[in-house]
């Protein structure tokens, strides 16, 4: 019963994960593509949950098309859209139907993705959603009922090593693990440096960290992230080197700087693993993977 | 509205809300200077624009105004410090409230008018007359068929008053204890 | 206090349109305050309509009265002598106090002619901002006088989201992260130990509507319902 994800760092020193993010529409096709070409190459795959507020096909459907697929899914599951209801009864669901692993999340705010008008839950926060996990591996629910057979999550939660400022993040994080997290993944990293300075921290707890890698396709998305996205940044020789590079050798470049990055948190040994997020490039993985060897 | 109305030409009547210690002043010197301006203007002596509030601005267009100015001070000259800062909001809001209406805005404005200028006192009255006139009479002066809404006074309370309330005072908590 | 805004006049307009005999009810207490509905606004309000009106070319008398307060029955009282003489009464309070005018005078039309907003504060001339959502179970001690679940988009109990960006929140550039408020103010008064503990899952139930609340000292006893 054990998640051939959790068994994964049990087996090996450097476990890799994908995303995967569900279509909007009914149409899965280029999904089902995705998840055959990365399911034997990864430990695990991360299936997104209305990523960015945007409503999609739901992160269970999917991750039960990978179990039925032989591949491993991990739930990502978001305090946005449903209640302490609908999350308990979600957990329930991704168990009966083969899911083991969990990433809790607060969630994106509603206003940045295409419904702005929904009404936000946020009944609980992730630390309570991770907390719930925890008492549902233990056979209660949150209200403190008996339940007909526990779940047996191994469930996980995220950090933002950039954010700013850092200490309430790291607060946070502690708390995190306190209330049951057992494997961390990280917001996109680029900045070696920093992020060593934070699994210097990270590493006082018992918990495994995924570095967050997320694909360069050029500059411009660089800057942009820079910019528009908090709790990420790229550095400039990163930033040149992208720009630096000719078109038609972009996504080239961008697949090489991931690689490179990976196989230093490997040799070096910084954190547990890395969690490559393609974004809309999932083909590249195998690519990226490659040039991490 | 009132496009009609503005080919026949006819006197506006402007009224002008005017600072004493700057435009009203000002109004003085181009008095004195022989300035010729429009005869139009109603000047309202006022001790500083930021006392102009909406509700006076709405009720000359009420009363059938046909444009309406208020003249203060220049920035940083105001002789309580920032009168006009207040008025040029207030100028700025009630037009907003015009065009909610159905009146054009531009029959109200705000105009900076130092004491020493007696030209820029002239200038404005004419540009407000000039504005009047190529807008044409208020409509608001239309003879009126409705009865004029009146304040209902409100009769005081029949409750016996409660204690007065002792707001803003700080009280300490030894001043409700009595020590034994 | 409660803070309001007026609604545009077109849409008050509409509400009133085929009515000839109208009174526009202020309130006095909070939305005087918030520059909304009091007696001054009232004035400018009822003008408003008054010239909207006549440039329509609409047979229509407006009439104005503010009272103390819309939320307590003894203050609607003193429009009882006048109600009868109109067709409709716009109410320029908050939610509530439209409401209970609408309860007292219940042959009445009663409008709104404000958006009743939050509770807030004053944070400058002409400026509110929302700090409680009366969530009726007050955590403020917990998080230095912040409130989490107002100033936070999210009402996150347990510290920031991944959105903070530079001590701003993800959902609006322009406004503070609650959280990091919450932490700087923790750290400055010594007292992040408080922000360390894992807050349970807020109890929702208290929130039901329509909330009800009766004093302590206005409850019947057990013992004299026994007497
Ligand atoms: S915690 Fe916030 S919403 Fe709840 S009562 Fe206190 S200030 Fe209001
Ligand atoms: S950025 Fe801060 S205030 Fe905004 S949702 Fe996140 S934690 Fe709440």
């Amino acid at each position: 019963m054990v998640a051939a994800f959790k068994q994964a760092f049990a087996e090996k020193p450097f476990v890799v994960t994908a995303e995967v993010g569900p279509p909007k529409g009914t149409d899965v096709s280029e999904m089902i593509e995705h998840i055959d070409l990365l399911k034997d190459k990864v430990d695990g795959l991360n299936v997104t949950d209305n990523q960015s507020s945007v409503m999609r096909i739901s992160s269970l459907a999917v991750c039960r098309m990978i179990v039925d697929r032989g591949g491993e899914p991990i739930l990502q599951l978001t305090c946005r859209d449903r209640n302490r209801l609908a999350l308990q009864s979600e957990l329930l669901s991704a168990w009966v139907l083969g899911v083991r692993s969990v990433l809790c999340l607060t969630g994106d705010y509603i206003s940045v993705g295409d419904h702005p008008q929904a009404k936000p839950v946020f009944d609980l926060d992730s630390v309570q959603l991770l907390q719930t996990v925890g008492l549902m591996n233990n056979g209660k629910d949150l209200a403190g009922n008996d339940m007909k057979g526990p779940t047996g999550f191994f469930a996980g939660a995220v950090v933002t090593p950039e954010a700013d400022p850092i200490e309430p993040q790291m607060l946070k994080f502690e708390k995190k693990i306190a209330a049951g997290a057992q494997f961390i993944q990280t917001q996109a990293i680029y900045d070696l440096d920093n992020f060593k300075r934070f699994m210097e921290q990270a590493r006082r707890h018992n918990v495994k960290i995924m570095a967050g890698i997320v694909l360069l396709v050029s500059a411009g998305m660089a800057r942009y992230m820079n910019k528009n996205v908090p709790g990420i940044f790229v550095p400039d020789d990163l930033l040149d080197e992208m720009a630096g590079a000719p078109k038609e050798k972009r996504l080239e470049t961008g697949i090489r700087i991931a690689g490179r990055m990976i196989k230093q948190l490997r040799e070096e040994q910084v954190c547990d693993g890395v969690h490559i997020m393609a974004i809309g490039k999932e083909s590249c993985v195998p690519d990226i993977l490659k040039a991490a060897e | 509205m009132s496009k009609d109305n503005a080919v026949q030409p006819f006197e506006p009547k402007v009224v002008a809300y005017c600072c004493t210690y700057c435009a009203y002043t000002a109004g003085d010197l181009a008095g004195s200077m022989r300035l010729e301006y429009a005869p139009n203007v109603r000047v309202v002596k006022i001790l500083c624009t930021g006392k102009v509030d909406a509700i006076l601005l709405l009720r000359a267009f009420e009363d059938g105004a046909d444009a309406v100015y208020v003249a203060g001070c220049a920035i940083g000259d105001c002789h309580f410090l920032e009168g006009n800062l207040r008025a040029i909001q207030t100028v700025a809001y009630t037009k907003k409230r015009l065009a909610e209406i159905g009146l054009e805005p531009e029959r109200l404005e705000f105009f900076h008018v130092p004491a020493s200028d007696g030209p820029g006192f002239a200038d404005a009255a004419n540009e407000m007359t000039r504005r009047a006139k190529t807008l044409g009479p208020n409509p608001l002066r239309k003879s009126i068929t409705q009865a004029a809404g009146r304040k209902l006074a409100k009769e005081s309370d029949e409750h016996p008053p409660l204690p007065e309330a002792v707001l803003g005072k700080l009280i300490h908590h030894s001043e409700r204890t009595t020590v034994g | 206090m409660i803070v309001a805004e007026r609604k545009p006049l077109e849409q008050v307009e509409a509400m009133i349109d085929g009515f000839e005999r109208i009174l526009v009810v202020g309130c006095g207490t909070c939305v005087a305050v918030c520059m909304a509905g009091g007696e001054k606004e009232v004035e400018l309000f009822a003008a408003e309509l008054r010239m909207k009106g006549k440039l329509d070319g609409k047979q229509r008398t407006i009439d104005e009265i503010t009272i103390t307060r819309q939320c307590d029955m003894e203050y609607l009282e003193q429009l009882a002598k006048y109600v009868d003489d109109y067709d409709a009464i716009v109410s320029t309070a908050c939610g509530a106090g439209v409401q209970f005018l609408a309860e007292r005078y219940d042959e009445k039309l009663v409008l709104p002619a404000l958006n009743t907003r939050f509770i807030g504060v004053a944070e400058g001339a002409g400026v509110w901002s929302q700090r409680c959502m009366a969530c009726s179970d007050c955590v403020l001690d917990q998080t230095g006088g912040i409130c989490p679940m107002t100033i936070c988009a999210k009402n996150l109990l347990n510290g920031p989201c991944g959105g903070t960006d530079h001590g701003k929140c993800e959902v609006d550039g322009e406004k503070d992260c609650a959280w990091t408020l919450i932490y700087r103010k923790l750290e400055k008064i010594g007292r992040l130990d408080t922000m360390r503990k894992i807050q349970p899952p807020k109890d929702y139930s208290l929130m039901t509507t329509p909330g009800k609340y009766t004093h302590e000292a206005f409850k019947e006893t057990q013992a004299e319902d026994e007497e």
